[in-house]
């Protein structure tokens, strides 16, 4: 289990993580997401003790990440995929890393096998796709058969076969009762592999629970209406509490489920050209819920926060 | 024991070491064999000018040292070091032994394969090691290589950049140490006591190993002799090395 206590880390005037504190549970994927720059890497080379904290403490297994024995034999990660010395072969690279821990070099040929980089396990990693250095990192937190694995963004760059394959990944991890803590900043990545959410923003706790709830809380459904009389439906929806945008060629409601709609026409003898439910992306639902806490907004982002629904219309 | 392995394994599976020591040989050997072949009556083959050139694989030497620690830094590997190691002082210090004995051998091997050049070149010469100031002047370019690459590879933990940390060693080393002695009224005493200046002490002694030749290496203006210089550079690389590691430790990876 992996403890984080009001964790606070401060460059300069700039809070990075603002009094974080979040539980990782044990056997589990547990995603953590935020924007970028949200200080998900700072938080996580603080659970590394790369990073020391200005103030609060994070613990793996009860223990600061410093007083563990052989550390690689607890804690597996992969921050970041060009930690490697690009003249150095992937065996040297992974072999130094068992030497420090006292973990076998026959483990190094097991680790290149499950990663299946055995072919080119002599080769100068400098040479290696992203894809392949990405492998080589999973390799080398794989190295001492970890109880907790930390990944920072796995599938950042990857093509889809890149990304599956660590999807796919991550769940054998979780099944074999290991706990894998992976960030991202795409919520629907995490929705397919993490049974847990942490989301954190501009280095604050936005939520924590099951993805599950998250998912449910983000997507507030809302349904699509073209008619030919929106001047009469409109007053009526307003009366009932609906929440109304209009698009370009109709409105958007939310806040009422679309049979009621169907009736508040039939009511009102307005003629529908369209009703459609419209599941909005987990995308912008996730910038709904962070919208405020993102750091550097593109005047897109902006625009999507600000208008959600507007948004949701031009994009389904 | 195990840490130092970790550190071999690391600085000897990639190439730079390699062309390093290939380079401070080449450098100097052939400096050497340029001096002895060109050796006369007037400017006589010594012990001393066989070793001529010792400066100059030693810069290279350091260079070696200042990038082991660097390109950590540059791509990255210093995390993956202080997440497998997290005791950083360990780590660093095992390094630091790893960078020393190899610049000894480098440095040894350097010296030797110099003086083997002279002697080759120039049989008849009187370059025989007959007494302690000749033994120091080949066999101390090993300490003393090692020494220097302590200091340089604190100064690339400090530094943490591969152009910045080379060029602050080189440009110290090379010049910026002898500029002092321009400083009016004190530079010529404030000179006696810079670290490199006493480092060439313990190697080139009062000029012994020169024969007596006026020609031979320009020698040192240190007072101390010559096993008190070396522990004064000793003490030296040390220090910086104590405050290279207490920075590290203290500083996010």
């Amino acid at each position: 289990m992996i403890e984080a206590q009001s964790l606070t880390k401060r460059y300069g005037d700039k809070l990075a993580v603002d009094d974080l504190s979040f539980t990782v549970e044990s056997g589990r994927v547990t995603g953590f997401l935020g924007p970028n720059g949200a200080g998900k890497s700072t938080t996580m080379r603080m659970m590394l003790g790369l990073d020391n904290p200005t103030s609060g403490t994070v613990t793996i297994g009860g223990k600061r990440y410093s007083e563990l024995h052989h550390p690689l034999r607890t804690v597996g990660a992969l921050l970041d995929a060009r930690w490697v010395h690009p003249n150095r072969s992937a065996r040297a690279h992974l072999s130094w890393m068992a030497k420090s821990n006292k973990i076998s070099p026959k483990r190094v040929d097991e680790v290149l096998d499950i990663v299946g980089l055995s072919e080119v396990a002599s080769k100068r990693a400098g040479g290696f796709s992203l894809g392949m250095s990405q492998r080589l990192g999973i390799a080398g937190a794989l190295l001492g058969d970890p109880e907790v694995l930390l990944f920072d963004e796995p599938v950042n760059g990857l093509d889809p076969e890149g990304i599956l394959w660590i999807r796919k990944f991550m769940q054998r991890l979780a099944d074999e009762g290991r706990t894998v803590f992976v960030s991202s900043h795409l919520l629907s990545e995490m929705a397919l592999t993490a049974t847990d959410l942490v989301v954190i923003g501009k280095g604050k706790l936005i939520s924590q629970s099951t993805t599950e709830e998250f998912v449910a809380r983000a997507t507030d459904s809302t349904v699509k209406v073209r008619s030919p009389h929106l001047d009469r439906l409109r007053p009526a929806l307003d009366r009932v509490g609906a929440t109304v945008t209009p698009t370009d060629d109709g409105l958007l409601v939310a806040g009422v489920a679309g049979e009621k709609i169907g009736e508040l026409a039939m009511e009102n003898q307005v003629t529908l050209h369209e009703l459609a439910p419209q599941q909005g992306s987990l995308e912008q639902a996730f910038m709904q819920i962070t919208g405020d806490s993102v750091e550097y907004h593109a005047d897109l982002e902006t625009e999507a926060a600000e208008q959600p629904a507007g948004h949701a219309a031009v994009t389904n | 024991m195990t840490l130092l392995a970790v550190e071999r394994i690391k600085l000897l599976s990639t190439r730079s070491p390699w062309w390093c020591a290939l380079t401070a040989l080449l450098l100097t050997g052939g400096f050497t064999a340029l001096v002895v072949s060109q050796s006369n009556a007037q400017f006589p083959a010594t012990v001393s000018a066989t070793q001529y050139a010792y400066n100059f694989g030693m810069a290279v030497i350091m260079v070696l040292a200042a990038l082991a620690v660097t390109t950590e830094y540059r791509f990255g590997t210093i995390r993956t070091t202080f997440q497998a190691v997290p005791n950083r002082a360990a780590a660093l210090a095992a390094k630091a032994t790893v960078i020393a004995l190899i610049a000894l051998v480098i440095g040894e091997i350097m010296a030797f394969l110099s003086w083997g050049l002279a002697t080759l070149i120039k049989p008849e010469a009187d370059l025989a090691l007959n007494s302690a100031a000749d033994w120091i002047n080949v066999a101390g370019v090993g300490p003393a290589c090692a020494l220097a690459a302590v200091v340089a590879m604190a100064v690339g933990i400090l530094v943490r950049h591969s152009a910045g940390a080379i060029s602050l060693v080189l440009i110290y080393f090379l010049a910026a140490e002898n500029l002092v002695t321009l400083i009016p009224g004190i530079g010529a005493d404030i000179f006696k006591w810079l670290p490199f200046n006493v480092l060439h002490k313990f190697v080139t002694g009062n000029g012994e190993s020169a024969g007596g030749a006026a020609y031979g290496q320009p020698l040192s203006t240190s007072t101390l002799s010559q096993w008190w210089a070396l522990a004064y550079f000793a003490a030296f690389a040390v220090v910086l090395l104590a405050i290279a590691i207490a920075t590290a430790r203290k500083r996010d990876a």
